[in-house]
């Protein structure tokens, strides 16, 4: 103010109204104030471990662990280390996931889609599922699955079975395995030679397509090379694939794969009540594509079916992609209510059981979060690309 | 020419366009592959309403002393009504159990006149709720004072702890959020990235991992000889979770008030922080609260993970008390469905009222 009155041009305000230096002091009061904060935490730390007698470090990884694993996906035994507990930990959380996210967006997309369809029925029943399902608690589910439905199972001698090949009773479902013969690497082979022959195709069919204006049939010959090459050449080589088939014995089933009641049961409940969420948004997005854009799709010529693959789900996707990527994130981080009900997923084996016989929290706390933070990163860092290819493109 | 000088009455619509068989005909039966949707709609219901009717009413026992009254044909209601009183306040001492009901019914009819439009000093009554009554509501529930006896936090359970966790979860998270949402949106970069940091780190874990750290690690990180209380620690762990997802959820609200307000509480000479409590934030939080309730339900959901640490939340009881009951095993579905029920009636109300509140909130922007 004083500085005004000298005269019109202003003047330096003092040190402390200058908000370059005022920015400057409250980030290094910020800065002090979380070291000390640190500081006295870990201080606090160390001098708690040391009279509890907690040793620190990751040697212990190394040790061995002495415990076994409900289901592993490498080969483990109670003489593995600490440190492979970890590694089937993770892979089983993987699997969870992975196995997870492709359910419930199948699901989330037909109950989204049914939630619209002109039958009123079917769309009430969506929407009866979508209201039932996200608003009960996912706990809830998991134990309602795990211990009234699949406890409620009969015994491996009823089995309740389809086509006498996939098996399902109180102990999980019994389902055939693929066994390999010699030879199969061709077929394998064959399968990544068809994808990449496929991505060439499409691209040399897009930039005819960009030159002349004459389509290519691009999806059948897509679906020749990239499964019919590869028939091709599993029958050329003589069908190197038997499958091992679950069979009754006495007491129970050999052969085959077993699905554990746990996984089952958290697969069931991750995937449904994610689908409810999954519904919503893909109703929403389509529900954002505005109708004129149909009618100038259908008035340039464009039958139906190229209406919804060109024009309304392309543009839907844009609007559904970013929810969804967060509730891919939501289905990883809830994989770890395994731990209820048992399933070997990270939280339950590593935070859980070696947490409780090494008694080394921080490292193991630290070890899992890590964990969590990097496959919440990666998911969202893919999708990130996969929605900047799929934005809208503006001059 | 002729002009006629009364105007014709009405005609009812041709019959072909109205009706219920015109309504089924359009809606149900339109083309083949409709009919073949319908059949299958009306066989999933056939196949599960009437067993479910059968299960849950027809054939249930409402009334029994033990669990020999109860014939197993159908749901044994009786089970739930016997330990009901379990379930909404877990080992609260029955003879105190008034002083919980005092502490909501408090709550409940401050809250009303918030909901009234002409209520006058709103403001203050807000804050009231806010500031004053959870230290009213401790001394109630807890006791320790004022010749109440002292009801230890281990002895709380039920549907009161879950309501407890999830109602101080989100009045404790919401101050911590707003702070963290204008750090993430401040011109400091230092302060900028750690609210950044902060923000993305409890979103990118999951809770169950914050609980076991809080459980676990927080008595490592206080000074020796200093007894932390279970539920205060999970209590920890749940208001830095939450401060998170609010602060993003108050982000939105940010982002969303146009410049030209910032740039007009600037040129008032405002301070920053007059500026934002005065003329941003309340704006910004109006336009949040739907997201704010959404919010709400996510964490009201989430209170029954509590269970794994070993308190007894609704779910935690269902499961691990009533569940373990020698005298009445082998009632889980009936415990579970009556959680479900409870849990279902909460967050769909509270749904159904963020919707409402979104189409009553919305029309100051509209044009």
């Amino acid at each position: 103010m004083s500085t005004q009155q000298k005269g019109l041009t202003p003047g330096k305000p003092p040190i402390w109204n200058d908000p370059h230096y005022r920015a400057l002091f409250f980030q290094v009061l910020l800065i002090i104030g979380l070291g000390v904060f640190l500081v006295y935490i870990v201080n606090n730390t160390l001098a708690n471990m040391e009279a509890r007698g907690i040793s620190t470090g990751f040697a212990f990884l190394n040790e061995r662990s002495g415990f076994d694993i409900l289901q592993s996906l490498v080969p483990f035994s109670a003489d593995s280390t600490y440190g492979k507990t970890f590694i089937v930990g993770l892979l089983n959380t993987l699997l969870i996931t992975a196995l997870g996210i492709i359910l419930a967006t199948i699901l989330g997309f037909i109950i989204g889609v049914a939630r619209l369809s002109k039958n009123w029925l079917i769309a009430k029943l969506a929407t009866i599922f979508i209201e039932t399902f996200r608003n009960i608690p996912l706990l809830i589910q998991i134990f309602f699955w795990y211990f009234v439905v699949l406890r409620a199972m009969p015994s491996a001698r009823d089995s309740l079975s389809i086509a006498d090949s996939f098996f399902l009773n109180v102990r999980g479902m019994y389902i055939p395995s693929p066994v390999t013969g010699d030879g199969f690497i061709f077929t394998t082979i064959a399968f990544v030679i068809g994808i990449i022959a496929a991505f060439i195709m499409r691209r040399w069919a897009r930039n005819r397509q960009f030159a002349t204006g004459e389509q290519f049939p691009v999806f059948w010959t897509a679906l020749g090379l990239i499964f019919g090459l590869p028939l091709l050449v599993f029958v050329l080589t003589g069908s190197p694939l038997t499958w091992d088939l679950p069979v009754l014995e006495r007491f129970n089933f050999a052969g085959g794969t077993r699905i554990i009641p746990e996984l089952l049961a958290l697969l069931i409940a991750l995937s449904i009540y994610t689908a409810a969420f999954i519904a919503e948004i893909v109703r929403s997005g389509i529900l954002a594509v505005s109708h004129g854009q149909t009618e100038a799709a259908l008035s340039v010529g464009l039958t139906p079916n190229q209406n919804l693959r060109l024009v309304v789900i392309p543009q839907a996707m844009r609007v559904i992609i970013p929810p969804m990527t967060s509730q891919y994130l939501n289905l990883a981080k809830n994989s770890s209510l395994a731990t209820a009900i048992g399933y070997p997923d990270i939280v339950s084996v590593f935070m859980g059981t070696t947490l409780n016989q090494t008694g080394q929290a921080v490292e193991i706390i630290a070890m899992t979060m890590a964990v969590y933070l990097t496959l919440s990163l990666t998911i969202s860092v893919f999708m990130n690309w996969y929605n900047a290819k799929m934005a809208l493109v503006e001059r | 020419m002729y002009v006629t000088d009364k105007i014709l009455p009405a005609q009812p619509a041709p019959s072909d366009t109205k009706g219920p068989v015109v309504w089924l005909k359009e809606n149900l039966f339109s083309s083949p592959l409709n009919i073949l949707m319908t059949l299958f709609a009306v066989y999933l219901i056939y196949l599960l309403v009437p067993p479910a009717i059968q299960w849950a009413f027809i054939d249930a026992d409402w009334f029994a002393a033990t669990r020999d009254g109860c014939s197993r044909e159908g749901a044994c209601w009786a089970y739930i009504a016997n330990r009901f009183g379990q379930t909404i306040y877990g080992f609260y001492p029955e003879a105190e159990q008034w002083r919980v009901n005092t502490a909501f019914l408090m709550l409940i009819v401050l809250c009303i006149p918030l909901f009234i439009n002409s209520f006058p000093k709103k403001m203050w009554l807000g804050g009231f709720i806010l500031i004053i009554f959870p230290f009213i509501a401790f001394f109630l529930i807890h006791g320790g004072s004022f010749g109440l006896v002292e009801v230890s936090t281990d002895k709380w359970g039920g549907l009161m702890l879950t309501l407890i966790i999830s109602i101080i979860g989100i009045t404790l998270a919401l101050p911590l959020g707003i702070i963290l949402a204008l750090g993430r949106r401040s011109h400091m970069p230092i302060v900028k990235s750690v609210s950044v940091l902060f923000i993305e780190f409890w979103r990118g874990v999951p809770l169950i991992t914050v609980l076991f750290m809080s459980s676990v690690m927080l008595p490592l990180f206080m000074p020796e000889g200093s007894d932390f209380d279970k539920l205060a620690r999970a209590m920890i762990g749940i208001i830095l979770f939450q401060s998170a997802y609010v602060a993003e959820v108050v982000r939105g609200g940010l982002q969303a008030i146009p410049k030209g307000q910032y740039e007009a509480a600037v040129a008032m000479g405002l301070t920053y922080w007059k500026s934002m409590f005065l003329v941003i934030l309340p704006q910004a939080l109006k336009l949040v609260i739907p997201g704010l309730v959404n919010t709400f339900i996510a964490l009201f959901k989430d209170t029954t993970l509590v269970l794994i640490i070993g308190l007894f939340d609704l779910l935690g009881v269902v499961q691990n008390v009533l569940g373990a009951d020698s005298k009445w095993l082998g009632f889980e579905t009936e415990g579970y469905v009556y959680a479900a029920f409870v849990f279902w009636l909460f967050c769909f109300g509270m749904s159904r009222y963020s919707m409402a509140l979104e189409r009553k909130l919305h029309t100051g922007h509209k044009r």
